[in-house]
This record gives C-alpha cells, sequence and structure tokens, in this order.
C-alpha cells in the first residue's frame, strides 16, 4: 500500500545484500510500523468506545437481565456486579484498566459470553470461523479471477457489444448495498419466485458434518446463494476498476508497438496488458478487504449463515456485548494482518520492488 | 443552463434526475399524510393493494404508501444529516493535512488510513449498542457522519496538495492574503465540483448502512425509515406468506435509490473530468 517510488530506482552496484537491506528499511519497516500502529488505534478505540458512551456497561446488562425476568436475591447481584465489573475491567484509572485491557488482550482471553454463560468467546469465535473464512477465501478468489480477466478482455475489446452490456450490468449492480442484494437473490432464488436454493443455514438440519461427499454437497449447495452474492457484488466493483486501468494501459506506446510488430493479440492481452493493470488492483484488493468483510458478515445474516456474522447477529439480539467486543478485536487483527500479507506479496507481482 | 442541458445529453443523468425528483415528491408528500406513522391499527391489516390503499396495508394495520413517504423522508434526512457533517469533517480534514504537510499530515493520514482498513461495520455496532436508549435520527446521522469521511479527506488533501504548488497561491500570499481567506475562496471553488460528488455518494452510503444497522434492531424501529419498514417487513415473515407489497416496497424504493445516486455521481464527474466530456458533448 505504501510504497516508496525510489524502490524503483536503478542502483550503482548489484549485489543483493545492499538490495535485501534497502528492501527491509524502505519498504518492510514503514510497512511493519503502520501495521502495529493500525492495530493498536483500533484496540484503543473499541476499549474507549464503552467508557465514553453515557451507558454504564454492567447496570445495562444487569437491567437486562431483569427485563428477561429473572429475580434474584439482592446478595447475588451484587456477586453478578463485582464479577462483571472485574470481566470489563472497570476497576481503578482508565489507565490501569487500558494496562489490564491490553494483558487480557496478550493473554488471548476475550472473557466469558453472557447468553451462552459459561461458554468463552474465544470458543464461540473459533467454532464460527471457519465458515466465514471459507466463505469469504472463495469469493476472494472468485472475484480476483474472474473479476480481473473478465474486466481485462473486455477493456481490451471497450468497443464492443458484450463489452458494453457487460459494462452496463456492473452499473447496475455496483451501487447495491451487501444487504439489499442478497436479500434480492434470497427473494427470487429462494422465496416468492423459484425455490432453488434453501433459505437459512449452512448446512442441513441434523446433518453431522463428516467428510462425506453427501455433507459436502449439502454445505456446498446451502453456501451457493450467499457465495453468489459476495462474488457478483465484489465482481462487478473489480470488473469495472480493472476494465478502466486496462483502457488506460491500451494507449500506451508498448501496446501499439506489439501490436504493429505483430505480436498475437492473446498474447498482448494476457501478457503485457492485464499483467501491468494487475499491479494497482492488488493494491486495491488490501484496500477493499475491510468492505468485503464487512460485506461478508451482513451477507450471512441475511442467509441465516452460520459464521460470524450470525454470531454478531446473535450478540447484538441478546445484548451480548462481551461477545461482540471479542468479534470487533479479533477483525481487526484478523483483516490488518490479511492486508498485510497481501501487501507483502506485492513484490512478487511487480519485479521493481524485488530487484531494487 | 447550458451546464444542464449537457448533462441531460446522457441517459443516467435523466434516469437519476427522474428517480429522484419522484423520491423528493414521495418525502413531500409525507406532510400531507392523513395518517400518523406511530400510530398502529389505523386501517385493516395485511390488504392488497387497492383504489384506496395503493400499495396495500401491512400487519401492524398501517397504510403501506404513506408509510413509505415517511420512511423515505427520514432515510433522507439521517444520509443528509451524515453526509453534510462529514464533507464539513473531510474538507477540514483534508485542507489542513493538504496545507500545513508535515506532521500534521502524517498523523490526519494515518487516521483516516485507519479508518480505511479498520472494519468499521463492527465499530459502529458497537456504538449503537452502547447508545440503543437514545438512537434517533439526528444522533444516526452525526454517528455515521464520524466514520464517513476517511476516504473525502484523501481525496480534497490531493487537490489542495497540487494546488499549493501553482503559481496563484505565491501570488496570493505574497499580496497579503491570509491564510483562512486563501483556502476559502481560493481553493474552495476548485475543491467544490469534487466535494459534490463524493456527497452524493456518502449520502448513498449512509442510507445502505442505516438499513444494515435496522436489519440488526440498532435503530429505533418506531420511527419508520426504509430500513425498519423492511426489518417490520422481515418479522412478520412477509415473504413467506406472499405479502409481497409489503417486503417490496422498501426494497423497490431503496434500490432505485442507490442506483439513480450512483448514476448521478458517474455522470458528473464525467462530466466533469474534461478528456470524457468531450465525448459526450463534442468539442466547442
Amino acid at each position: 500500500m505504501i510504497l516508496g517510488g525510489c524502490l524503483a530506482r536503478p542502483g550503482f552496484s548489484q549485489i543483493s545484500e545492499v538490495v535485501a537491506v534497502t528492501f527491509f528499511k524502505r519498504y518492510l519497516i514503514p510497512r511493519l510500523i503502520s501495521y502495529v500502529l493500525v492495530i493498536w488505534l483500533g484496540i484503543t478505540v473499541v476499549f474507549f468506545i464503552p467508557r465514553l458512551t453515557p451507558t454504564d456497561p454492567v447496570m445495562r446488562m444487569i437491567g437486562e437481565m431483569r427485563g428477561r425476568g429473572s429475580t434474584m436475591e439482592p446478595g447475588t447481584m451484587d456477586d453478578i456486579i463485582a464479577d462483571l465489573t472485574e470481566m470489563y475491567g472497570l476497576e481503578g484509572s482508565w489507565l490501569d484498566q487500558y494496562w489490564a485491557f491490553w494483558g487480557r488482550l496478550f493473554r488471548g482471553d476475550f472473557g466469558v459470553s453472557f447468553f451462552q454463560f459459561p461458554t468463552r468467546v474465544n470458543q464461540l469465535i473459533f467454532t464460527a470461523m471457519p465458515w466465514t473464512l471459507g466463505l469469504l477465501l472463495t469469493t476472494t478468489v472468485i472475484t480476483t479471477i474472474f473479476g480481473n480477466l473478465i474486466g481485462g478482455v473486455a477493456g481490451y475489446y471497450a468497443r464492443k457489444g458484450w463489452s458494453r452490456t457487460l459494462d452496463a450490468v456492473a452499473m447496475v449492480v455496483r451501487p447495491l448495498p451487501y444487504y439489499i442484494f442478497a436479500f434480492a437473490l434470497l427473494v427470487i432464488f429462494a422465496g416468492l419466485v423459484v425455490r432453488w436454493f434453501p433459505t437459512a443455514g449452512g448446512a442441513s438440519l441434523g446433518a453431522l458434518p463428516t467428510f462425506t461427499w453427501s455433507y459436502i454437497k449439502d454445505v456446498l449447495w446451502h453456501s451457493t446463494l450467499p457465495a453468489l452474492s459476495l462474488s457478483i457484488l465484489g465482481g462487478a466493483v473489480t470488473f469495472q476498476t480493472m476494465k478502466l486501468i486496462v483502457q488506460n494501459v491500451n494507449a500506451e506506446s508498448f501496446v501499439q508497438y506489439a501490436k504493429l510488430g505483430g505480436v498475437t493479440e492473446s498474447r498482448i492481452v494476457g501478457k503485457y496488458v492485464i499483467r501491468n493493470a494487475l499491479l494497482p488492483q492488488i493494491t486495491g484488493l488490501a484496500l477493499g478487504l475491510g468492505q468485503i468483510f464487512s460485506g461478508a458478515l451482513i451477507t450471512e445474516i441475511v442467509f441465516s449463515y452460520p459464521g460470524m456474522g450470525m454470531l454478531l447477529y446473535n450478540a447484538v439480539i441478546r445484548g451480548d456485548y462481551n461477545l461482540i467486543m471479542g468479534i470487533t478485536l479479533f477483525s481487526i487483527v484478523g483483516i490488518t494482518t490479511a492486508i498485510l500479507v497481501v501487501d507483502l506479496t506485492y513484490p512478487l507481482f511487480d519485479p521493481r520492488v524485488r530487484y531494487y | 443552463m447550458k451546464v444542464l442541458k449537457d448533462l441531460f445529453r446522457d441517459y443516467r443523468f435523466c434516469f437519476s434526475f427522474g428517480v429522484l425528483v419522484i423520491i423528493l415528491t414521495l418525502a413531500i408528500l409525507s406532510f400531507f399524510s392523513p395518517y400518523d406513522p406511530t400510530l398502529w391499527n389505523v386501517v385493516p391489516k395485511d390488504t392488497k393493494p387497492s383504489a384506496e390503499h395503493w400499495l396495500g396495508t401491512d400487519s401492524n394495520g398501517q397504510d403501506i404508501f404513506w408509510q413509505a413517504t415517511f420512511a423515505v423522508r427520514n432515510s433522507l434526512i439521517i444520509s443528509l444529516i451524515a453526509a453534510s457533517v462529514s464533507r464539513v469533517i473531510a474538507i477540514l480534514v483534508g485542507m489542513i493535512a493538504g496545507y500545513l504537510g508535515g506532521s500534521a499530515d502524517r498523523v490526519l493520514m494515518f487516521i483516516s488510513d485507519s479508518l480505511l482498513v479498520i472494519p468499521l461495520f463492527l465499530i459502529i455496532v458497537m456504538i449503537a449498542m452502547m447508545v440503543r436508549k437514545f438512537m434517533n435520527l439526528a444522533l444516526l446521522g452525526l454517528m455515521l457522519s464520524a466514520f464517513g469521511w476517511a476516504w473525502d479527506a484523501r481525496v480534497i488533501r490531493s487537490i489542495i496538495l497540487s494546488l499549493r504548488e501553482r503559481e496563484f497561491t505565491k501570488t496570493a500570499i505574497l499580496s497579503g492574503t491570509g491564510t483562512v481567506k486563501l483556502v476559502l475562496n481560493e481553493y474552495m471553488p476548485f475543491a467544490m465540483p469534487l466535494i459534490f460528488s463524493t456527497l452524493i455518494n456518502n449520502i448513498s452510503w449512509a442510507i445502505g448502512l442505516e438499513m444494515t444497522l435496522a436489519l440488526l434492531g440498532l435503530v429505533n424501529i418506531n420511527i419508520p425509515t426504509l430500513g425498519t419498514m423492511l426489518n417490520w417487513a422481515i418479522y412478520y415473515q412477509s415473504m413467506f406468506l406472499g405479502r409481497w407489497w409489503w417486503v417490496l416496497t422498501p426494497v423497490v424504493l431503496s434500490l432505485f435509490m442507490f442506483i439513480a445516486l450512483y448514476w448521478l455521481s458517474v455522470s458528473i464527474s464525467e462530466y466533469l473530468d474534461p478528456r470524457t466530456r468531450i465525448q459526450r458533448v463534442g468539442a466547442q
């Protein structure tokens, strides 16, 4: 993401050691520092939210417990309040609380979930995560490959009819929020119009998670609509940006020269144009990961898909603040790390960064 | 006038203009509604669209057409608050970062970069959880505006960076123009069209996020908005009970609204870009 143009400068000495040192100093170290800083800022914001808003989280919890009709002895209530105060780390000055908060994070302890007491938040997240991760990985791979390929070819043949048609479709799909688009797919394919796909869940009720073909087929069948919804929305964005970049690359002289030199068109598109246009797309993917993740959470809620989105939904409905905090902290670290990984693969695609 | 004529050559602009006129008419119509949007059971429940109730009625005993006019109005209010306040933040941050440079620039841009990277949706959900009791239209608008400025501040900063190097900046400074006056009088006109285009995108973003928060039940569900209308329709299983007129009203309205806003911003920014304008208007 943060690439100095200085890296592309040809150097006097070609000694690989110097190259490596420059790479570390100019690219890797600043990138790692900003990674740590972003995580620090995100977690600090999460720490301050319950402390700056006018609601006392502990009293709110007690209120909600009472609202549910549970009556308890006065002594028990005091115990619970003390317990919750300790759990939220609300004892001592803000500075003490802040240290205690970080201490808990480093131990990887997000506390217990209140409404699935006494299950730990960690455990709930780790049960839900594979579903979200599977959905996200599949759709990101599909989006990246198909969006860039189709967008690249459509950009090269921008004047053809099919290219314009695809462009028009992307113009309609692009502005739709994840929620509305997922809901529209649900209405069309699993509700009012036809009933080809299940309306809810990650697998049929009572299906045991085993490595049999019938179970895998069941999971795939249930994940088709959520994955389709995410892929089409993400794909439309990738398609549009790729098409635009390719149209710009097309106008460059090396493409004209290749054409005049008799290089075959498939080679020009595949080897020269798309490869050059891919570089900004990698940066775009890194920047968009947070959005894609939020979109996946919302899509899961619409399809009642049993991942982190559904966990979040249940936590919100039940007022389980601890669980929401766990999900948020976990996501902040997960997403910034994923972006770091994408950024660090950049040198693989851009030889200028790799070789000085 | 000539500008408008050129803009109307684009079918996307015509479409968006038409849709937005209809949406605004709906919002204004809400002031003449015969029903109070907060009262339940004022009309027979679950009737199909008819001459008396144009879009039918819902399971709460409310007229869907008039409910929709309130929904459109309230969604517009939220998104306009969110978009205009976040524009002010974006302009301030962009101009300060761009004009001052140095460490102010680094700190501000680090914050806006972080906002782009962190899953904001979850942070907004956390805040909404804590202020749930006090939630109303204005508060929701302000909450969204606190998070919607990051990308646009970057764009405005990049404009200021290029303007700062231009000749007229030096002339203005040497002739004794103050910083505030320079920025407001000389730089703003350049940045204005772009700010307008980001304003439209931000309105669209705010409406979408409001609908998402409504899905989670994190807004006051007794105030009709596009989001809460859909929330009620889903709550009463209207899709599976075949009450399509109920569930489709907020979905179709918002679909048209999102497409219209996006096309409007694309059409305007294409017009503002001289390279693409020539293709449309022709060299004159």
